[in-house]
Formats: structure tokens, C-alpha cells, sequence
């Protein structure tokens, strides 16, 4: 505290004794911004191949300009449309199914009485986080297989032609987004479930002396005190929405159901990295594009969210 | 959960309303319902990897093992891909988690400091990379640049340090050493790699944990992004990897299989593997999962509740 307020005093040289006072936490900061540097910030500089024609014989600065030529090609290609339609629709799905269902469930875990049956919820939900992409999708493929899965066993039972979801491209997106509430949900819901714990209990003692009853209480209590972090974190996941998981919707492509799961992400991996002729400039483009555009969707809907609610990030 | 009030003892022993009694019937009944839609699917894999291939292709497996066998793991066991996939990730999430955790602790310390000149800038600075990125193409040259591509290095260098983690570990350096501490130890001549050594480390060991576990499960052990644009040699793999391969792709190395001579009984041997891998790739997270659940929480709440 004493050598805070000897800086302040000490004037012109004030900015430059603190650094030099520190210095040693400098040090410290090298190697991770050295590490931010060449893999965070320096493909930022590589980006710029989007608007350059690149091939490695000249590479990046030596590539030549071709200003927005690769985005015009992006948007005028046929694959333009299907590919954010579909970026946007899993995402919008996504997005409204699996919002609120955290929310409810911490809500209605909260009024739980039981420890014991409250705790089991929670380890038992949170449980499927763990399990790996891979190994999720692998348990659909088994549990919708058309011969020997579990909806087989059961629509045998049941004397019903078996159904073959996994190469239905209508239900591509229902799988895709119910099997991710599945393994989320209860992960998801952690946030609010310790928000709730932070609720001052003299409201809900209050509000019970009044005569409220447990619905009341949920309604005029605990949603009103979610909704700052939910809002926060509606934000967050709208500024995402052209971030479908690359990880589960590459597994779960097949030839049969491509015309409903290309999203960006994948589009831009196998134009850059799995097409016969690799071009890393139009994948680029793309890329980036997603990239701007997500920045400022995020940024818009902070400034709605605090518009209406008062809550946001920034 | 640990956090939990114990408010609601206090208003329970009022008498409930009828109105309460029946919303928490059907609270309760619902909770019951989605805990057994989670536990049910679990439940079945781990039945179907101890049933014979018969009961499995034939599906009458559906909650218990039926004609109880271990074939399914044997012939996981038997396969070197699998056992090389296992070492492989092993060694990138161990290796990888060292090198998150270290460089997520150097970094966060100092931005932690508020008498540190450019703290917000270089913090912004680790932020922005969560809000955008230079993408999938620019990262990749970089990495073939520095002559990465198809080493081990690629499975760890690149990931560094995760800008949350990075948050939740400033927070915590904030809210958990006070301020006068470093000042007294400054006060004492301890210089900063001092007080970094012996003040902020032994204080830091609950945040190393939660650390360590988010990296190793979340960036190394689970994904397979990495290793599917990096790696070309299957020697090199990680787990996941091979997993896609025999879960997702269907190609099962058909040596495996030839102690086996009809083919219906070969069919249901290969679905049989597949539960069995399920069980064995997930056995090593699922098995800490008890003890580090507790850590995630607080890793979690440590990010949300400021």
C-alpha cells in the first residue's frame, strides 16, 4: 500500500518506475504472450490470403491481391445458401431447445427437499459431459442402427418396420440437437443452480410468511435473479450461433444426409484441407466471413440485451 | 450443491399447501423421468458390452447383460490400434495439461496484479481470441510453418492457453490472495518470482486441480479436431482418432476378427467391439468423474458468480 502511494506521488516518471518495479511479472508474461502471438494473433495476420489469391510458391504478402474476389465466389457458389441455411436453422434449433431446459431444470431441482434425490439428479445429468464427442455419436449410430440397435429391439417388440434415423435427413437435425440437450443439460444447468444458491433466503421467508406458494416464489423470485447470468450467457451463445460443433456434425455426416448438415465449419475444412484441389484462400474467406459476422452478432445482441433487460457482457 | 442454503429446512417445516404438494409431485416425478433418460442409454452400453454377440445382434439386450461374456473386451484388448491410440492420448493429455496449466498460471499471476502497467490491454488481448479467430486455414499454415505438422508437438503447442481458464484464474488469483500479503512480502525484500514461488503457488493448488482437469478432459482427452488436421501417421493417433475409425467409419481391422468363422457370428462380434470400446474409452474420465465433479462446479461457479 505504502509503495502505491510513493508512485503516485513520484510524478513525471510515475508509469515507467511501476513497469520497472515489476518487472518481474513481465518476465513472467513472456512465454504466454510469446504463445499469443504466433497461435492466436499471427493467423489473424494470415487472414489476409482471403483477399489475396494464395499459393505457397509466394506466400502470404507475396500472393497476389484479389481484393473480395474469393467472398464474391463464396456467395454467388451454389453452396451458399444450403450451407448457412442449415449453419443457421441447427444453430436457431439448437439455441431455443436448449436454453431454457438448463434454466428449468436448476429452477426445479432447487425445490427439491430430498438431498439425497437432489444430488443424485445432478451427478447422474452431469454425468454424459464427460463422455467425447466420438464416442456419443458412436452410441447413436448403435442405439438408431436399423438391424441390431435399441429403437430396432424396441420396434420389434412392437411388430413396427424398423426405422433408419441416422440415414433419414429429416431427422438429422432433431438427433443433432436432442442427443446435444442430453449430454448438456445437466452440465448447463451448474451455472444457474449456483445462482440460485446465492438468493437471499429472506426473500423466499418473506414471501412465505405472505402466503406464497412454491410456483410463486419460482415465478417472482428465482427467475427474476437467473436472468442477469442467463442474459449473459444468451449473449454468449448467440454470438456462436455460426459455431456449430465441428467435432459432431463432421461424425454425423453421410452422403445421404449432406444436404441438410454441411454447416460452415465443415464447408471450410473440406474446402481447405479435404477437397483434390486445395484452396486455402476461398476457405479463408470463408472462414472469415463466418468470423466477422459472428463478432458483430455478438456485439448487437449485447446492445439489444442491454437495451431491454439492462443485463450484458460489456 | 455445496454452496446449497439450508434455507429450505427452515420454510419446510411450515406445512405445505396443497398446491405445494402437488407441484412438487410433479416436480419430482419429472426429475425422476429425465435422471432415467440419462441413466437409461448408459445402462445399455454397459449391458451390451457384457453380452455374447448373439443376444446383442439379435437385440435382446435391453437393461441387463444377457448370457453374460467378456468376448467384446477381449477382442478390444487384442487390438494394438486401440492400445496405441490409448498410450497415444495418454501421453498428449499429460504432456499437453502440464503446458496448459503452467503457462495458464504465468499468465494469469501478473494480469492478476492491478498495479500492473497494461494489464487490461494484454487481458483484452487473450479475451479477443474467444470472440474471433484468425480460422481454420491461417492456424493450420502457421503450424506447418514451424514444421509442426505430424509431430506431437502439434497435439499440444497450439493449445496453449484457453482464454475462460484464463479468466477464472485471474478471478480466483483476485479474490484469494489479499492484497496486503504481497505487499508484506514485498515490504519483507521478496522480489515477484518470490512471491510467485512461495506465496502464490501454495496458495494456488485449487485452482491448479480445477485447471487441469478442465484442460485434460475438455482441450486433450475428448477431442479429436486436433489430431484429424494435424496427424497423418496412424502411429500417432490419439484415441479418438481410432475410435472414429471403428465407431463412425465402420472399418474394423478384419484381422481382428479371424478366430471367428462365420460371418453372421463375425457381423455380431463387430457390434459387440463397438460396446465394449464405448465402455473402455470412457472408463478413465467416467471413473474420476466422482471425485473432480466437485472441482468442475467450482471451476464453473468460480467463472459465473463474480
Amino acid at each position: 500500500m505504502l509503495s502505491f502511494r510513493w508512485n503516485r506521488v513520484t510524478g513525471d516518471g510515475k508509469l515507467w518506475l511501476r513497469v520497472r518495479r515489476n518487472w518481474q511479472l513481465y518476465v513472467l508474461l513472456i512465454l504466454p504472450l510469446l504463445w499469443l502471438a504466433i497461435f492466436r494473433y499471427a493467423p489473424m495476420y494470415g487472414a489476409q490470403i482471403a483477399f489475396r489469391q494464395y499459393s505457397p510458391a509466394f506466400g502470404i504478402e507475396g500472393s497476389p491481391w484479389v481484393g473480395l474476389a474469393n467472398f464474391e465466389r463464396f456467395v454467388n457458389s451454389p453452396k451458399f445458401e444450403p450451407v448457412i441455411v442449415n449453419t443457421l436453422v441447427i444453430s436457431f434449433y439448437a439455441l431455443l431447445a436448449g436454453f431454457p431446459i438448463p434454466i428449468l431444470l436448476a429452477l426445479s431441482l432447487n425445490q427439491v427437499k430430498s438431498r439425497f434425490f437432489r444430488n443424485s439428479v445432478q451427478m447422474i445429468t452431469f454425468a454424459p459431459h464427460f463422455i467425447s464427442t466420438v464416442v456419443i455419436v458412436g452410441m447413436l449410430f448403435q442405439f438408431l442402427h436399423p438391424r441390431v440397435g435399441f429403437t430396432a429391439a424396441l420396434a420389434g417388440m412392437l411388430d413396427q418396420p424398423s426405422p433408419n434415423w441416422m440415414g433419414d435427413p429429416g431427422a438429422f437435425r432433431h438427433i443433432f440437437v436432442w442427443s446435444g440437450i442430453w449430454q448438456e443439460m445437466g452440465f448447463s444447468s451448474i451455472i444457474y443452480f449456483a445462482v440460485l444458491s446465492t438468493i437471499d433466503p429472506s426473500l423466499h421467508e418473506a414471501a412465505v410468511v405472505d402466503g406464497a406458494n412454491r410456483l410463486q416464489r419460482i415465478r417472482y423470485i428465482d427467475i427474476p435473479g437467473l436472468l442477469p447470468t442467463a442474459m449473459v450467457l444468451l449473449v454468449l451463445s448467440t454470438g456462436r450461433v455460426l459455431e456449430v460443433a465441428f467435432e459432431k456434425v463432421y461424425l454425423m455426416q453421410s452422403p445421404l444426409n449432406l444436404g441438410v448438415a454441411e454447416v460452415i465449419n465443415t464447408y471450410v475444412y473440406k474446402v481447405g484441407l479435404l477437397s483434390p484441389i486445395l484452396d486455402f484462400s476461398y476457405s479463408t474467406a470463408i472462414g472469415l466471413l463466418k468470423g466477422i459476422v459472428g463478432l458483430l452478432l455478438m456485439i448487437a445482441v449485447n446492445h439489444a440485451a442491454r437495451r431491454l433487460t439492462n443485463h450484458s457482457v460489456w | 450443491m455445496a454452496t446449497m442454503k439450508s434455507y429450505e429446512s427452515n420454510i419446510n417445516k411450515v406445512n405445505e399447501s396443497a398446491i405445494d404438494r402437488v407441484f412438487m409431485f410433479f416436480n419430482n416425478s419429472i426429475l425422476l423421468v429425465i435422471m432415467l433418460i440419462v441413466l437409461l442409454p448408459l445402462i445399455y452400453i454397459v449391458s451390451a458390452s457384457f453380452s455374447s454377440s448373439e443376444a446383442v445382434i439379435e437385440g435382446r439386450v435391453i437393461l441387463w447383460p444377457v448370457d453374460f461374456s467378456l468376448q467384446g473386451y477381449q477382442t478390444v484388448f487384442e487390438h494394438k490400434k486401440v492400445w496405441d491410440g490409448f498410450a497415444n492420448s495418454l501421453f498428449y493429455t499429460f504432456f499437453g495439461t502440464i503446458f496448459n496449466v503452467v503457462m495458464t498460471i504465468i499468465a494469469a499471476y501478473p494480469l492478476s496484479r492491478l498495479d500492473l502497467v497494461g494489464r487490461r490491454f494484454i487481458t483484452f488481448a487473450f479475451i479477443f481470441t474467444m470472440l474471433f479467430s484468425g480460422g481454420l486455414i491461417p492456424t493450420y499454415m502457421v503450424v506447418r510453418d514451424l514444421g509442426l505438422l505430424n509431430t506431437r508437438w502439434a497435439m499440444i503447442l497450439p493449445t496453449g492457453i484457453g482464454p475462460f481458464n484464463l479468466l477464472i484464474t485471474i478471478t480466483f488469483f483476485r479474490t484469494t490472495i489479499p492484497s496486503e500479503l504481497i505487499e508484506a512480502a514485498r515490504i519483507d525484500g521478496a522480489s515477484d518470482f518470490r512471491i510467485f514461488a512461495s506465496v502464490v503457488l501454495p496458495l494456488a493448488r485449487p485452482i491448479i486441480a480445477v485447471l487441469a482437469l478442465f484442460y485434460a478432459v475438455n482441450t486433450h482427452w475428448n477431442t479429436y479436431f486436433m489430431a484429424l488436421i494435424y496427424l497423418k501417421d496412424q502411429e500417432l493417433f490419439p484415441l479418438q482418432l481410432v475410435l472414429r475409425e471403428i465407431l463412425i467409419q465402420n472399418s474394423i481391422d478384419a484381422s481382428m476378427l479371424t478366430d471367428v468363422e462365420d460371418l453372421v457370428a463375425r457381423e455380431g462380434l463387430r457390434d459387440l467391439l463397438k460396446y465394449s470400446l464405448i465402455v473402455v474409452a470412457s472408463v478413465p474420465v467416467m471413473a474420476l468423474y466422482p471425485f473432480v465433479q466437485k472441482h468442475f462446479v467450482k471451476g464453473m461457479t468460480i467463472g459465473a458468480v463474480k
